[in-house]
């Protein structure tokens, strides 16, 4: 393992771009703060963080922390502190796929080792790193909660779970490919029903 | 306090009857019982994030910490049984454990709250065989040096810098075992207040930067002083070894400071030492040539036979210099001291120089109106307390510039006649407890008494005075003034003394700490400067007496709420520097004047003698004087100067100083508060 999970860095980064919410955000935001009492609208910021970073490429720069403390009045050592806290906002740049593999004992259990090491080897890098071509992330990580279809991989908001080393290779290839993968059980199973 | 506020709770079996609103720790604290602590701090918020407080409360399954907990009726509180101590010694464990062991080089080694604990709480081996954690140093500036593996997380610098300082600027990045203190992207904090997170941090990991490895407590001598870099007189605590002072801390005054102090009297004392006059000069063909006492007060007795002299005193003068220049003084005619060598506009009552009300009534405002005053910069303890009363919900008048404070101001515009501002008016009304603060911004540029009359009125008018509350104040930055005033050192001229001050019928001029004395006006006549820093003045002075700095010599200041308060004297004078009051001694010896003075102590009596009410310590002056007069209100439109400009370098003394030198590199350089953070 070489690095740190990008979620998981304290120190933050210059994309040195201008971050400026998307009209669609703008509007977003908008219905999200008004879920608030308006003296209390940095109640707002975890979701906000989160439209951040999918507006960002899937990652917080220090330009998107100060958009949102500006759009909520709050300071921005504060909105720092929640992005840094929480795992799932990554404050390093990532791939354009991240790649998230469960490590958690059910999933262990069921060989999670083995489908790292086919991601690993499919996506060429190591663990916490970015591949050459900026196409893949892969991060390990804690219980995703679905257990009963371990092993199981995230990438980028889609679960795939079932997995053994050739669906692993074939939904990898299908992204170098830009073919659409199916998402869910690889086995076919319809959610979490008996195998 | 309320018959029914009042609740029966046992205190290790002990009956107490307390406030039902207090926490657990606050009752301890009254039935005597100590609880060790390091994230509870009074003047913060409280956090709970240490467990070192934890007690045993009957009936309760687990312990409680006792800092966040509320008071019931009936509790049973156990703060000394064996498990408290256990469950304390399990915490204590906790912290250890990433804790380095490097007290021997640590530099709050010998007054840790930590190691002071762990000589209670500590386990004498560890049982923790892992790595310990290490965590990167961060930047917090040029006053706070950082070592971050000895943080124990307990948060208070970060509920500091948000609460009291009202910078948020200090946060706690990460979780769990990757949590770091640090300040946004390291900047430097632009607070001026920044050095308490030194006193507030109770380990190592926030200390002093001038003062790295330089004594250990138990070899400094303690001195309690005030600060004299601004005019509300804080308390300070000089640490000094031998002839050298080498640190400066807050001591605990409710009534002023809390336990706050600036950053200035904190980290400037290095300049003390910077640029010293050593011994007397005098000018031979326009140089400064190093001389003896007998040839100078040879010449300078020559010079002031017959002639008519000027005494100028200067922002850092004490009371009983005042008065040693005020006896010498009367012997050559009235009218030949100013103090007020910035033009400050006064009327004849006490009421009219000072800040009426008490600085612990601030944050009880609900009003404030700033004119002409920059409190962030002049007078940041008064800045702290309004920062309180805005943030209990009081609005925050500007009158002057556009100002940036740490807490929003509505600005109403460039000159004083926007007291009538309608916006104002429709506050002013609701307010019940409104306070008007008036600078030296305006207060030096008046050119008629009737301003300041006016503002009276306007105060009685709009509720700032009434029934036995004066909340007009008038703030000066300097911490001689209010002193300086009620000695009566000042011409009767009460709007532009100094600009009206027939400066050509003075043949000597005097100046005591006075950098005034270097203007164009005194070009002719024969100049001589008591000081103990060389700069313009000393210069352009004919002959340069050397006197001792506040910190060496005893000393009253009377604060700018009219709170008399002593400066004690913590080391001998530097060179062959001289207090004032025996340069005039030996000077009306030698003149044959009458000055029957032998002692210090016996000045003091003197003084005391004629000015009974003003070394009356620690209690607020009561002004016999009120001004009654109703006139009309009417503003003149004079424009806003504000007198300091730089907090870091606003006198001599910080001018010389590295520390400020650097803070001024380091932060003003760079834009101060942005408006977003």
């Amino acid at each position: 393992m070489s690095g740190n999970h990008p979620g998981l860095s304290n120190t933050f980064i210059h994309s040195g771009e201008k971050f400026e919410w998307s009209k669609e955000n703008l509007q977003s935001i908008k219905k999200i703060i008004s879920r608030y009492p308006s003296e209390r609208k940095q109640s707002a910021v975890m979701p906000l963080l989160y439209l951040a970073q999918e507006q960002n490429d899937n990652w917080i720069s220090i330009e998107c922390i100060e958009t949102i403390a500006e759009t909520l009045s709050m300071p921005k050592i504060r909105v720092t502190e929640v992005a840094s806290f929480y795992s799932m906002y990554n404050t390093q740049p990532v791939g354009k796929n991240l790649i998230q593999v469960c490590r958690t004992s059910p999933c262990w259990l069921r060989g999670s080792n083995k489908i790292t090491d086919t991601i690993c080897k499919e996506t060429k890098c190591q663990i916490n790193e970015t591949s050459e071509d900026n196409l893949f992330t892969v991060v390990e990580v804690e219980c995703l909660g679905a257990c009963s279809n371990g092993p199981m991989i995230q990438i980028n908001n889609d679960f795939y779970e079932d997995l053994d080393e050739t669906s692993t290779k074939q939904i990898i290839d299908n992204i170098k490919n830009d073919l659409p993968n199916k998402v869910g059980s690889q086995k076919g199973r319809r959610s979490s029903e008996n195998a | 306090m309320s018959e029914e506020n009042l609740i029966n709770i046992k205190i290790n079996h002990k009956d107490l009857q307390v406030d039902k609103n207090l926490t657990v720790m606050q009752a301890c604290e009254i039935a005597g019982e100590e609880i060790p602590r390091f994230c509870y701090h009074d003047k913060l918020s409280i956090a709970g994030n240490c467990r070192m407080c934890l007690v045993e409360i009957e009936k309760a399954p687990k312990l409680a910490s006792s800092c966040t907990m509320p008071l019931m009726d009936g509790m049973s509180i156990i703060t000394n049984s064996e498990k408290v101590k256990a469950g304390r010694k399990g915490v204590m464990e906790f912290l250890l454990i990433n804790h380095p062991l490097d007290c021997p080089i640590c530099d709050q080694g010998g007054e840790c709250d930590l190691q002071d604990q762990a000589m209670y709480y500590g386990f004498d081996k560890s049982r923790y065989s892992e790595n310990k954690r290490a965590v990167e140093n961060k930047n917090m500036g040029p006053l706070v040096n950082t070592i971050m593996t000895r943080c124990i997380h307990c948060t208070r610098c970060v509920r500091f810098a948000t609460e009291v300082a009202g910078v948020p600027e200090i946060g706690m990045l990460g979780r769990g075992e990757n949590a770091e203190i640090t300040t946004y992207l390291e900047k430097s904090i632009t607070s001026e207040l920044s050095g308490n997170v030194i006193d507030l941090c109770p380990v190592g990991a926030l200390t002093s930067k001038p003062y790295q490895f330089k004594a250990r407590p138990w070899e400094l001598k303690r001195t309690d002083s005030i600060d004299i870099f601004d005019s509300v007189g804080s308390n300070i605590r000089i640490d000094s070894r031998a002839q050298e002072i080498l640190r400066v801390t807050p001591r605990v005054n409710e009534s002023i400071n809390e336990e706050w102090i600036t950053d200035k009297v904190r980290f400037n004392y290095d300049g003390y030492y910077q640029q010293r006059i050593d011994k007397p000069y005098i000018k031979k063909s326009s140089k400064l040539e190093p001389s003896s006492w007998s040839d100078a007060i040879k010449i300078l007795k020559s010079k002031l036979k017959n002639s008519n002299p000027l005494a100028l005193v200067g922002e850092h003068t004490d009371l009983e210099t005042g008065f040693a220049i005020q006896k010498f003084m009367s012997h050559f005619g009235k009218d030949n001291i100013e103090c007020r060598t910035d033009n400050q506009s006064i009327l004849p009552i006490l009421d009219s120089y000072r800040f009426n009300t008490p600085i612990v009534n601030i944050e009880d405002a609900d009003l404030v109106i700033l004119c002409g005053t920059n409190p962030k910069i002049e007078s940041p303890i008064i800045n702290h307390k309004i920062f309180k009363s805005y943030n209990s919900g009081a609005e925050v008048f500007n009158i002057g510039d556009d100002i940036l404070l740490n807490y929003p101001t509505h600005y109403l515009g460039e000159s004083l006649s926007e007291l009538n501002n309608d916006l104002l008016k429709k506050h002013l009304k609701k307010a019940t407890n409104p306070i008007l603060i008036i600078g030296s911004g305006f207060l030096n540029q008046l050119n008629s008494n009737d301003t300041i009359k006016s503002l009276f009125s306007f105060a009685s008018k709009n509720k700032i005075i009434s029934d036995g509350k004066n909340n007009l104040n008038f703030l000066s930055p300097y911490a001689s003034r209010v002193g300086q005033l009620l000695l009566g050192n000042t011409s009767p001229d009460n709007c532009q003394p100094y600009t009206k001050l027939k400066k050509k019928s003075f043949d000597t001029i005097l100046s005591f700490g006075s950098e005034h004395i270097a203007d164009s006006a005194f070009k002719e006549s024969f100049k001589v400067y008591f000081g103990h820093h060389g700069d313009e003045g000393a210069m352009s002075a004919d002959i340069v007496l050397p006197t001792p700095l506040y910190t060496e010599k005893n000393g009253i200041f009377i604060n700018i709420e009219g709170r008399p308060q002593e400066a004690k004297k913590c080391h001998n004078p530097i060179g062959e520097a001289k207090e004032e009051w025996k340069i005039l001694k030996e000077l009306s010896n030698q003149l044959s004047l009458n000055f029957e003075i032998n002692t210090f102590d016996e000045l003091r009596q003197d003084l005391s003698h004629n000015y009974p009410n003003l070394v009356n310590f620690h209690e607020i002056i009561i002004s016999s004087n009120k001004y009654e007069d109703q006139s009309n209100i009417s503003f003149e439109g004079s424009s806003c100067i504000y007198p300091i400009q730089n907090f870091y370098m606003s006198d001599i003394i910080s001018k010389n100083s590295k520390t400020m030198a650097k803070c001024v590199e380091d932060i003003l350089s760079k834009p101060l508060l942005e408006k977003s953070a």
